[in-house]
């Protein structure tokens, strides 16, 4: 188990990590009903941490991120947050948002969940001191502002596409009059239902991702992704997938950049996926089975309270007219504390990463999120109040 | 967005008075009961009966100035009709109950006769469209995210108050005609929202 796979550029890479599994989630969950958390329709919105990021990751999601107006400071910043906060917990619980003039869509809400998180900027403009910054400048990032930054960030994740499109609808229009957008991102995993809850997906390189996550429910899920008083941190990468170049590499160099099997997803030294991965285990030649430059060693992270949690979605967008994919991976990445967790990891890959050759971060931001709320409360009141 | 339930006439009156409106000076058939008349004695004093009348998804169209309206549901837990009779708010002197009708083929807003009645155990919708109450003059711009104070007097002169939240919405285009009707929706509508 120790791994955490990080990634960026691991992100692709899904297989990377090894043990998660072995850290908690029990084999039958794996086996379980494949209709898991998708029966169960309604995820609570109230609580001491706010939903969507514990929750088994949802089959659909946007994340849209915004920039203040000028004129909007920290009263029009608490007004906000009280707007979008009252839009999220009608509608992640089915029912019709104030003034939706779609409200027939509100229901079924397809475990609906509804993020908020708090940018650098957003500090700046209410005039608090931010408890992030932006990542520093890694070599490998080619980084374009159509998908960088922010001040505001929602993530909004639900089973149903129609049910995030409405959301989605709802949350920009009572965001507008204190926001424009800055960038939107959609993403998908697999569909509900299509494969049972809690086994690892793949992504669009055709690689398990997620190996190496924490367990929600597992003191070591606690300890890497939430703060003392409920809050956390997400970063969001927009890591593009080079299908052309990685369609030209064969199995075992794919395998090899890896470090693990595409097929079963166990490290290149075991036999299974959540076999953990032996990094000394040497090949025929003297060498490492598992390359010092593979992405799983690269991602490792043996400390557990060092690990993050990757909620990653799969983008898939225009194709080009000589038929040539725009995919790749919305990165999200929840871990209590950015510099400490993802920055060492991130610099890990950064620096000497096989994968790396065909992952390309081109988007790049981080944000504070807030903890929960209450009935009559709403998210970000202890920040803003 | 809370609601406050008094029926107590003691409560709600002391809201009231904080506006310097009255809900006499709202000149309709609908509105002929006089908040302000409700003796002020203590803002503390429980109220006497149980929360009869309530509301539910209470909102507010945003706007800079002048007129938009409030909407939500109505809901009487009681054994007996309610009828609300009057509306007042902090934001304007002028809160009238109104209901749109077809005139002539023409949706048209009118003062409501008698009011709003919530049948007992049952509630009465406000919408865009339908009966809501009207802000003729709002004094000050109702924001988004804007936490707006309403007071309902009650036939037999109780009150009932509660915050409706300012959301932004296309929609409800109240436009005022001079001497006539007010005018929902058409290619003559300013947005005054």
């Amino acid at each position: 188990m120790a791994e955490g796979r990080l990634t960026r550029r691991g992100l692709l890479a899904g297989g990377v990590a090894a043990g998660v599994t072995a850290l908690g989630r029990p084999a039958s969950a794996a086996a379980g009903d494949a209709t898991g958390e998708a029966g169960e329709p309604v995820v609570p919105f109230h609580g001491p941490r706010q939903a969507g990021i514990a929750t088994e990751p949802q089959a659909h999601a946007v994340f849209v991120a915004f920039d203040l107006r000028e004129d909007t400071g920290r009263e029009g910043l608490g007004r906000m947050m009280r707007v979008l906060t009252d839009d999220a917990r009608r509608l992640t619980q089915g029912r019709p948002a104030l003034a939706d003039t779609e409200p027939e869509l509100a229901s079924p809400p397809a475990r609906l969940t509804v993020t908020f998180g708090f940018g650098p900027g957003l500090y700046a403009k209410a005039k608090i001191r931010s408890p992030i910054k932006p990542l520093p400048a890694f070599t490998i990032d080619k980084l374009e502002k159509r998908w960088s930054g922010g001040d505001l960030l929602v993530q909004i994740c639900a089973d149903d596409p129609l049910t995030v499109a409405h959301t989605l609808r709802m949350i920009v229009k009572d965001a507008r009059s204190f926001a424009t957008v800055r960038w939107t991102q959609r993403g998908f995993r697999r569909a509900a239902g299509t494969q049972p809850a809690g086994q690892t997906q793949r992504n669009v390189m055709g690689q398990l991702d997620g190996t190496a996550n924490p367990v929600p429910g597992t003191p070591a899920f606690d300890l890497a992704v939430w703060r003392p008083d409920g809050a956390t941190t997400l970063v969001v990468r927009r890591i593009k997938a080079e299908m052309e170049t990685w369609d030209a590499a064969d199995v075992v160099a794919k395998e090899f950049t890896i470090g693990r099997r595409l097929s079963t997803g166990a490290p290149l030294t075991g036999a299974r996926e959540q076999d953990p991965p032996d990094f000394d285990a040497p090949g025929p030649n003297g060498f490492p089975i598992i390359s010092e430059y593979a992405h799983i060693r690269r991602a490792h992270v043996g400390d557990p309270s060092l690990r993050i949690l990757r909620r990653v979605y799969n983008y898939d967008e225009g194709i080009t007219r000589q038929g040539h994919a725009d995919s790749g991976l919305v990165f999200a990445s929840y871990q209590a504390d950015i510099q400490r967790q993802f920055v060492p990891i991130q610099r890990q890959l950064a620096e000497a990463d096989l994968l790396n050759e065909w992952t390309t971060p081109i988007g790049s931001a981080v944000f504070a999120i807030p903890k929960g709320c209450g009935p009559e409360g709403w998210i970000g009141q202890e920040v803003l109040s | 967005m809370s609601s406050r339930l008094a029926l107590s006439v003691f409560a709600v009156a002391a809201i009231v008075a904080v506006s310097s409106c009255g809900a006499q000076e709202t000149p309709t058939a609908a509105a002929p009961a006089s908040a302000a008349a409700a003796p002020v004695t203590s803002a503390a004093a429980p109220a006497p009966t149980g929360p009869a009348l309530s509301i539910t998804d209470p909102w507010v169209k945003t706007v800079k100035k002048g007129m938009t309206a409030a909407f939500g549901t109505l809901v009487n837990d009681s054994g007996s009709d309610i009828t609300v009779v009057s509306g007042a708010s902090p934001l304007s002197p002028m809160i009238e109950l109104h209901e749109v009708v077809d005139k002539d083929g023409k949706m048209v807003m009118q003062p409501k006769q008698g009011g709003f009645v919530i049948p007992a155990g049952g509630s009465h919708e406000l919408k865009p469209g339908g009966d809501h109450i009207m802000i003729m003059d709002a004094q000050k711009a109702v924001e988004p995210g804007a936490e707006i104070e309403f007071t309902l007097t009650l036939k037999d002169g109780g009150t009932f108050t509660f915050t409706a939240l300012g959301k932004d919405f296309a929609g409800a285009k109240e436009d005022y005609q001079p001497g006539g009707d007010m005018n929902m929706g058409g290619e003559t509508d300013a947005d005054n929202g």
